[in-house]
C-alpha cells in the first residue's frame, strides 16, 4: 500500500480534512474522500476538462493535481456553487439555454465559466470560446454551451 | 482506467513537501524522490506516472523563492514555479520579454496553463517543450541548486547548452531546477513565436518557431531563431542567425534563409508529422515571418 498522508483544506467554504493516499489524483480525492462527484473522470490527462475545479482562485484540471497538494488550499467545486439565493447565474443560463445533453461535461464547463466571469467581469465573446478550449464536450456543439455563457456574462455585467 | 488505480499499486512511502531549499535539496540528494510541481506531465495518465515512483514524492510548491517574476540590474529572474499564466500576465515580460507572454498564449488550455510551471517544462526536456523556444531566443540560464558538502550549491547552465536529447539534460539527478535569467531587452525589439498541431488548444507543436531580431532602418541585427521539434532538442539556428545579421532584407537573402534554416534542422517522422512535413512548416513560418518584418 501507498503511504496515507494528512490534508487539510477549505472545501466549498467550509474545513475538510482526510487522510489519502499519496499517489492519488485531487479527482480521485474529491469524488472518493469528499463524496463530491460532481467533478468527472474522462480522460485522466488534462485534455478534456470534465475534472475542472477552482483551486486558489485558479482553475485547474483536478485529474492532473496531487491529492496531497491539496493541502492547504481552498477549493471550489460545483457543489459549492449553490447557495441559499439557489443555483448560480451560470447554472441558471446553462438551464435555459439548454446548454446540457448527457451531461458528463457540464460541471467542468460550467467551474471554468465561473473562472472565467469572475476573472473579468468585462469578458468579450471571444475570450470566452478561448477560455473554454479545455473543455471537451461530446453531445451539443458547443453553441448552446457557448450562448449560456455569454448569456451569464451579460447578465451579470 | 480506474479511478482507485487498482491494476497496480504505486508504493510512495515519503511524501515530502519541504519549506526551504536547503531541505529540498538535502532530501532529493538522499535519493529516490520524485518530484512534482504543476504535476501536468508528471500526473498524465491518471496517477499512471507515479506508478513508477519507488519511493518518495516531493512537492516543491512551498519551497520560498521559487516563485515570482522579477528583474535587477537589467536581469530577468523567473522562479522555476512560475506558471504559464503567470508569464501570459506578467506586464514585466510584454514590455521587456515579449516573447515569453507570446509563448504562453499558445499553450495548451487555460486550466493547464494555470498548473503547468516554467521548471517544469525545461525539467520534462521535450524537444517540443513550448517554453524552452523562447528561453533559447533570450539566451537564458538555467539556474540549478543541489546539496554538496553539507550547504546548497548552485550553478548555472546557458539554456543553449543544457538540452542533451529527448527527455535528457545536463541536469544532474541531485539538482532542483531554481529559476530561469535572461537579459531584459530594449524597446523596438521584434519578437513572434509560432506553432502548429492538430488541435488548436491542446497541441503538441509539431513545429514550433521562435524569432526576435533588432531592426534598424531596414537593416536586421541581433538576430535569434530557434525551433523546436525538429530536432533531438529545442535548437538555435546559428547559421541563418549569421546570414542575416547585418543585412538588410529583400527576397533573394529572404530565399537564402529558408536554404539555410532547412540544412540546420535535423527532423524526423513520428506519429505527429512527417520529416517532410516539419521542414516546409519551418520553411512557412520562417518565410512567413521575414515578410512580416519586411513588410514591417
Ligand atoms: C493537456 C496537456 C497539454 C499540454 N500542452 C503543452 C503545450 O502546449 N506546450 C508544452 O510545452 N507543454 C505542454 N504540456 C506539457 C506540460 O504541461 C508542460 O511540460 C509543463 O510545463 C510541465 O510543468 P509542471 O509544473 O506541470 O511539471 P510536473 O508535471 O510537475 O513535472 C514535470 C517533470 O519535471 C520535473 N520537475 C518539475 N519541476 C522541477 C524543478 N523545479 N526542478 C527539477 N525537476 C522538476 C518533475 O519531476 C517531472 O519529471 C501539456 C500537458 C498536458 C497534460
Ligand atoms: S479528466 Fe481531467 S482533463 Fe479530462
Ligand atoms: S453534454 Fe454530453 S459531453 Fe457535454
Amino acid at each position: 500500500m501507498s503511504l496515507k498522508v494528512e490534508i487539510e483544506l477549505t472545501l466549498n467554504g467550509a474545513t475538510a480534512r482526510a487522510s489519502v493516499p499519496a499517489h492519488w489524483s485531487a479527482l480521485t480525492a474529491l469524488r472518493q474522500t469528499f463524496d463530491l462527484a460532481g467533478a468527472k473522470l474522462a480522460c485522466g490527462e488534462g485534455e478534456c476538462g470534465s475534472c475542472t475545479v477552482i483551486v486558489d482562485g485558479e482553475s485547474v484540471n483536478s485529474c492532473l493535481m496531487p491529492a496531497v497538494d491539496l493541502n492547504g488550499r481552498t477549493v471550489r467545486t460545483v457543489e459549492g456553487l449553490w447557495t441559499d439565493d439557489g443555483v448560480d447565474p451560470v447554472q441558471r443560463a446553462f438551464i435555459e439555454k439548454g446548454a446540457v445533453q448527457c451531461g458528463f461535461c457540464t460541471p467542468g464547463m460550467i467551474m471554468q465559466a465561473r473562472y472565467l466571469l469572475d476573472r473579468n467581469s468585462d469578458i468579450t465573446d471571444a475570450e470566452i470560446r478561448r477560455g473554454l478550449e479545455g473543455n471537451v464536450c461530446r453531445c451539443t456543439g458547443y453553441t448552446k454551451i457557448v450562448d449560456a455563457v455569454i448569456t451569464a456574462a451579460r447578465a451579470a455585467a | 482506467m480506474s479511478e482507485t488505480a487498482s491494476q497496480a499499486v504505486p508504493r510512495i512511502e515519503a511524501y515530502y513537501a519541504p519549506t526551504s531549499l536547503e531541505e529540498a535539496v538535502e532530501q532529493i540528494a538522499a535519493g529516490d524522490v520524485a518530484i512534482v510541481a504543476g504535476g501536468t506531465d508528471l500526473m498524465v495518465t491518471a496517477n499512471g506516472a507515479l506508478r513508477r515512483i519507488k519511493r518518495g514524492l516531493m512537492n516543491i510548491r512551498h519551497v520560498p523563492g521559487l516563485d515570482g517574476i522579477a528583474e535587477t540590474g537589467g536581469r530577468i529572474r523567473i522562479g522555476a514555479l512560475a506558471t504559464m499564466t503567470d508569464i501570459l500576465e506578467s506586464d514585466l515580460l510584454r514590455a521587456k520579454a515579449p516573447i515569453l507572454p507570446a509563448t504562453a498564449d499558445r499553450f495548451a488550455s487555460v486550466q493547464i496553463r494555470n498548473a503547468a510551471s516554467v521548471g517544469g517544462n525545461i525539467a520534462n526536456a521535450s524537444p517540443a517543450a513550448d517554453m524552452v523556444i523562447p528561453l533559447l531566443c533570450l539566451d537564458a540560464e538555467v539556474e540549478l541548486a543541489s546539496w554538496k558538502d553539507g550547504a546548497v550549491s548552485t550553478r548555472t547552465l546557458p539554456i543553449t547548452d543544457y538540452f542533451t536529447g529527448p527527455g535528457k539534460s545536463k541536469r544532474e539527478a541531485g539538482e532542483l531546477i531554481t529559476a530561469v535569467e535572461f537579459d531584459a531587452q530594449g524597446a523596438g525589439g521584434h519578437a513572434a513565436f509560432f506553432k502548429t498541431g492538430p488541435r488548436p488548444a491542446l497541441e503538441i507543436a509539431i513545429v514550433s518557431m521562435g524569432f526576435m531580431a533588432r531592426i534598424d532602418g531596414g537593416t536586421l541585427s541581433d538576430i535569434r531563431i530557434a525551433f523546436g521539434a525538429v530536432a533531438p532538442t529545442p535548437i538555435r539556428a546559428p547559421e541563418t542567425e549569421k546570414l542575416l545579421d547585418g543585412q538588410t532584407l529583400d527576397d533573394d537573402l529572404i530565399a537564402r534563409a529558408l536554404e539555410s534554416a532547412d540544412t540546420e534542422i535535423k527532423p524526423i517522422d513520428d506519429v505527429r508529422g512527417t520529416a517532410w512535413y516539419r521542414r516546409r512548416l519551418a520553411r512557412v513560418y520562417l518565410e512567413e515571418e521575414l515578410r512580416n518584418v519586411l513588410e514591417g
